[in-house]
Formats: C-alpha cells, structure tokens, sequence
C-alpha cells in the first residue's frame, strides 16, 4: 500500500501522478493501464480542487493506493473539503456534436468513468472519500 | 511536454511531445493563440511522441481548433497512438478533428 498526502494545489500534480504510476508499475500493470490509472487520478484530483475546496481555498488531499482480493488496483482519495459527489456530475450530452456546437467542459468526471471499473463516493465525518477500482 | 515547430509547405507543422495535462496544456494552448494571432492558419500536429493527455489537454484543443474554424484555418493531427488514440476516440473527438495515421497523410490533405 502506498499512501500520499499533498497540499490540492496543481503543482502537486506531476508529484501525485508519478507516485501512482510507481505503485501500478510495481504491480505490473501494463504502460497503457497505468496511463489510464493517471489519466482518472487527475481528473478525480483536479475537481476536488475545483469544487471540494472551492469554499475554503485549498486544503490536503491524501491519496492511498493498493490491491486488492483479485489483483484490482484500489485508489482512495480522501480530502476536507465541503461534501462533494462527483457521481453527481453529469455525463457530457454533445459527444457527438459537430465541432462549433460542442462544449468546452464537462470531460473530466466523463473520463474518470471509462477509465476505472468501479467508483464510490462516500462522505464519512468531514471527509470526501472516492474510491476508484481498475482492474488489470 | 515539449513544442517544436517548423514552416512546412504553408503549414505550421509541430510536434508535442511528452504529456498534455492540466499543469501543461496552458502552455500549448498559450502557444496556438500566439500562432493564430500573428495570422497562421493552418496548422499540422505530430503527436507520435505524446504519451498522455488529460480533459485539460482535449479543451485546449478543442478552443484551438473552434478559433481556427472561426477563421477558416485548420487543425489536422497526426500519429495519435495508446491512451491518446483512446481518449480521443470515447470523447468523441475524432469525429470533429481531423486525424491522420502519419504525417505525410496528413500534409497530403492540404
């Protein structure tokens, strides 16, 4: 199990992503497997920033990663921020529209949920707590 | 990441190598608004060295290739391969850009 705890700032960003990609590559998971694993984590780290913190300014998030029963690479992120789901955010609805229509955002939480098998939000005491699974 | 670009048989051809995140992808899109503001108007983009690209890389493109459409340029890109090729296909992206499997066909469309 790796554990991680840094400031929700976008300069910790390359830090957070580098020590996960460490923990998949020790499991041997594939380089594409572990682009996607990145590829969720950011997405996931960024909107805590955005939206969980956006009251108070900033505030810490911990990342844990480890396996679990079946070999699936487990990622918690936990922070302190104000109660945030990001299952409530919704899918974009224009994937398929032309290129003047399309929207700028919206892409984020849409990439988290192809890139995991599974995520869980849950909110214990005063923390945000995501889980996203990814098997091999 | 890393930007590189050359002045190709009336094209502006780069190539961005590296990672395309939400630290990064300012810089690219910083970059292209700089490009298009000094007039250019065609641009071909060699990914074949871009290992990783987030939600913040795909809005930079996208803004990028809205503001060409509004002056009539184009945005072609070339080489996309692994998570990039993927995350360029499931949101829907390679149906609004026009992506080529190498550069040659890419420069054969101008």
């Amino acid at each position: 199990m790796s554990k991680i705890r840094l400031p929700a700032r976008l300069e910790n960003l390359e830090k957070l992503l580098q020590s996960v990609a460490s923990f998949a590559e020790e499991k041997g998971l594939s380089s594409k497997r572990i682009r996607e694993i990145e590829l969720a984590t950011e997405e996931a780290f960024v909107n805590i920033f955005n939206y969980a913190y956006s009251e108070q300014g900033t505030g810490e998030v911990e990342i844990d990663c480890s396996m679990g029963e079946t070999f699936e690479l487990i990622i918690q992120l936990i922070d302190t921020g104000i109660p945030f789901d990001i299952a409530t955010l919704s899918d974009p609805d224009d994937l398929d529209a032309g290129l003047s229509e399309r929207k700028i955002g919206g892409l984020g939480v849409f990439l988290i949920r192809k890139m995991v098998d599974e995520v869980q939000y849950r909110r214990e005491g005063d923390k945000n707590i995501l889980t996203l699974t990814f098997r091999k | 990441m890393e930007i590189s670009k050359t002045r190709e048989r009336n094209a502006v051809f780069m190539t961005v190598k590296g990672r395309m995140d939400a630290v990064s992808s300012p810089e690219f899109e910083k970059e292209m608004e700089e490009l298009i503001g000094q007039g250019e108007k065609t641009f071909i983009i060699d990914l074949s060295n871009l290992d990783y690209i987030s939600s913040a890389g795909l809005r930079s493109i996208l803004m990028t290739a809205k503001k060409l459409k509004t002056r009539e340029g184009k945005l072609l890109l070339s080489s996309l391969k692994d998570v990039v090729k993927e995350v360029f296909e499931i949101s829907g992206f390679s149906s609004i850009i026009p992506i080529y499997d190498s550069v040659e066909s890419a420069f054969a469309e101008l």
